[in-house]
């Protein structure tokens, strides 16, 4: 027996809240896909390990929208169509090989790193403890990451040409991150969240000193996609949350 | 050795040591392998303080580690077996000393 989805009432701090929570649980969801699969045992730890940071960071985020509407961390989890998911689309993306996992994981951490940080200082008491813990874990996953794009970049020829392959592929999705709609500006000027675009000036240096590191090349400035924070998602995601969903949708409540 | 595969055989093998407290030393606590020195501190990390074991993580090159050959254990350790005046236990202290 199936169960039918939830809507969730999305004030401005709701909407904030599940934008960040999502972006938490499907990247670390990807992440988690690597166990059993890694290149060695060190990395399947270390994989893990970011995925379970994720995940509890996405948990903290749950937890307080839904005390804010109604729900609790597993239904925002599990009932919500991906229509309904607020994640960008950077983070669904599939992991591919190695190399594309890690140059998704630097473009990712080089926002998240500044932004917990900088949301630590939110005028939002919970949101400030969240992104104290969040910005802690997330430094490391920014110096995880890019010790291992240097590595990649600057391995082997082969390396280097997955490598390159990866941030051209990836590089569409990177615009995304910096988006504020009306509802995230209203949340930005009431100083609940930091705003995305005060952050892509640092993001461009980390990436640049890194990709320059790696012996990578910065792709040209480009179209960029667009429409996860609304809930138009990559078919990736459909795939990624039917696996993730599947048990709650099927016995609906079940524990363990 | 056969079930290295040829990433891991080729990448350099570091031995792992960690404090778990503040005033004890760091202990042996197993090796990862890893590209270079920054990267083996982050792969211990990973491995081995998942469970809030460390305080404090040291990584040696497993190369620079110079061990005693287990051909030579009856050289070097079978004499202090027959030497148990070496251990405090041996002696008896007499009541009047009182506590040492």
């Amino acid at each position: 027996m199936a169960t039918t989805s939830i809507v969730v009432a999305e004030t401005e701090l709701v909407l904030a809240l599940l934008r960040r929570a999502d972006d938490a649980l499907v990247l670390g969801h990807r992440l988690s896909e690597w166990t059993g699969r890694a290149p060695t045992l060190e990395e399947e730890l270390a994989l893990a390990n970011i995925a379970l940071d994720l995940i509890g960071q996405a948990r903290a985020l749950y937890q307080y929208a839904g005390e804010l509407s109604g729900f609790d961390e597993d239904q925002l989890a599990y009932l919500r169509d991906a229509g309904a998911y607020r994640n960008c689309l950077l983070v669904e993306q599939p992991n591919g090989d190695f190399a594309r996992t890690i140059v998704r994981q630097v473009f990712c951490t080089a926002f998240t790193d500044p932004f917990w940080r900088a949301a630590m200082g939110s005028a939002d008491a919970t949101l400030a403890a969240i992104a104290g813990k969040a910005a802690k874990e997330t430094a490391y996953h920014l110096r995880h990451a890019g010790a291992w794009l240097v590595r990649l970049g600057d391995g082997t020829e082969e390396s280097h040409r997955r490598t390159q392959e990866a941030v051209e592929l990836l590089w569409p999705y990177v615009g995304e991150l910096f988006e504020a709609d009306a509802a995230e500006q209203a949340m930005i000027a009431a100083g609940v969240v930091p705003d995305p675009a005060a952050l892509r000036d640092g993001w461009e240096r980390v990436v640049a000193a890194l990709l320059e590191r790696a012996t990578l090349r910065r792709p040209a400035e480009g179209w960029m996609q667009t429409g996860g924070r609304r809930g138009v998602h990559s078919e990736h995601l459909g795939i990624l949350l039917a696996e993730m969903q599947v048990l709650q949708r099927t016995y609906p409540g079940a524990q363990w | 050795m056969t079930a290295e595969t040829g990433t891991e055989a080729a990448t350099p093998l570091w031995e792992v040591f960690i404090r778990a407290r503040n005033g004890l030393a760091h202990r042996h606590v197993g090796s990862v392998h890893a590209a270079d020195a920054t990267m083996a501190l982050s792969a211990a990390r990973d491995v081995y303080t998942r469970r809030g074991e460390g305080l404090s993580i040291w990584v040696v090159p497993s190369g620079a580690i110079t061990a005693s050959d287990p051909a030579d254990r009856d050289m070097l350790f079978e004499p202090a077996g027959s030497k148990i005046y070496r251990h405090p236990t041996f002696y008896e202290v007499p009541d009047e000393v009182g506590n040492m």
